[in-house]
């Protein structure tokens, strides 16, 4: 139990680190502008970088391939676009995913 | 009773993240259990890391055998890309209470990070809402994880498509994020990147390096092309 406790507070704290960095120091400083203008890119990029290999790449060794989470997404990301709303996207996105599973789609001619 | 406000509307911008924590959270604690830990040593690790993917990857190092240095060096190889996301809250909370901040910043996940950074854009959120969002995401990801080790495995996988849960929410919110077409031809960009080199490179780091590679390119092409 002790070697478990020194291996989770070791884990907790370089997980810690980069997460309160830089709201620590860059909170209380001028932040350039040219690293502001990076910085409002970055969400967009890490949720695309998080999301397309999730659709697209499975497997291992990974490979790519054509996954149920990829036919689920383009529904999904068209009822996203139309209505904005995140609840109703994560219903509907598991709704699909779940009747995709289920071999239902073809049914409805999709 | 202001506080009381931020509290239930924070709770509302939280949820999507807690539904899809529970699956996760529920197969990590199954799989904690088949690899020899307690539940209480299960919900001790969510205490204090509370990172899914890096947990994930802990105790099936801790079931091949690794040393505690080898989990702890990949533990911040795999979080380090929350360096990005802290920044890019930093800029929404300039000036505010530096303990608060410390308690937000052990809060932010790949999740939380998105759905708070959202609404500071919108402009209608404070650091109050941002930690009710955080600390709802750590309650709700704890107790899965423990429920997990104590019997997930009764629970029926891919029930009601829940597995889709957090990829539907990224959907979204990367919706949210496509305001123009900086952000779009950075999203693409970094959408690209991240396949190749996910295919390239083990482990998670092509998540930052997609991101960082995206975002240069992104910018250089705002200055320059238009």
């Amino acid at each position: 139990m002790k070697d478990y406790l020194i291996l989770i507070a070791g884990m907790g704290f370089v997980t810690f680190l980069p997460r309160w960095f830089p709201l620590f120091f860059l909170s209380k400083r001028e932040i350039p502008k040219l690293l502001i203008e990076w910085l409002d890119l970055i969400p967009a990029a890490i949720l695309s970088a998080l999301l397309i290999p999730a659709l697209v790449v499975g497997g291992e060794p990974k490979i790519m391939a054509f996954k149920p989470e990829l036919l689920a997404s383009i529904p999904t990301f068209l009822f996203a676009l139309k209505t904005k709303s995140l609840g109703g996207t994560v219903i509907v996105g598991m709704a699909l995913y779940w009747l995709i599973g289920k071999g239902l789609l073809p049914f409805f001619g999709l | 009773m202001r506080q009381n406000n931020d509290v239930r509307i924070g709770a509302s911008a939280a949820w999507p993240i807690c539904l899809g924590y529970i699956p996760i959270g529920f197969a990590f604690g199954v799989l904690a259990r088949k690899a020899g830990l307690t539940p209480l040593q299960i919900g001790m690790m969510s205490v204090f890391v509370f990172a899914g993917s890096s947990q994930f990857i802990a105790v099936s190092m801790l079931a091949d055998g690794a040393s505690a240095i080898a989990i702890i060096l990949t533990t911040f190889m795999v979080n380090l890309r929350h360096l990005l996301m802290s920044s890019a809250l930093a800029v929404f909370f300039k000036g505010e209470d530096r303990k608060r901040l410390s308690l937000f910043a052990y809060g932010v996940t790949d999740e939380s990070f998105a759905v708070n950074l959202a609404r500071l854009r919108d402009g209608d959120w404070n650091l109050n809402r941002s930690l009710v969002v955080n600390q709802m995401a750590n309650a709700a990801w704890i107790a899965s994880t423990v429920i997990g080790g104590f019997g997930g495995q009764f629970i029926p996988e891919k029930a009601f498509g829940i597995d889709y849960a957090l990829i539907a929410m990224f959907i979204c919110l990367l919706v949210f994020q496509l305001r123009g077409r900086k952000y779009v031809i950075t999203a693409i960009i970094a959408g690209i990147l991240a396949v190749i080199f996910s295919l390239l490179i083990p482990g998670n780091s092509y998540i930052i390096l997609a991101s960082v590679i995206a975002a240069t390119l992104g910018l250089i092409f705002k200055k320059y092309l238009t």
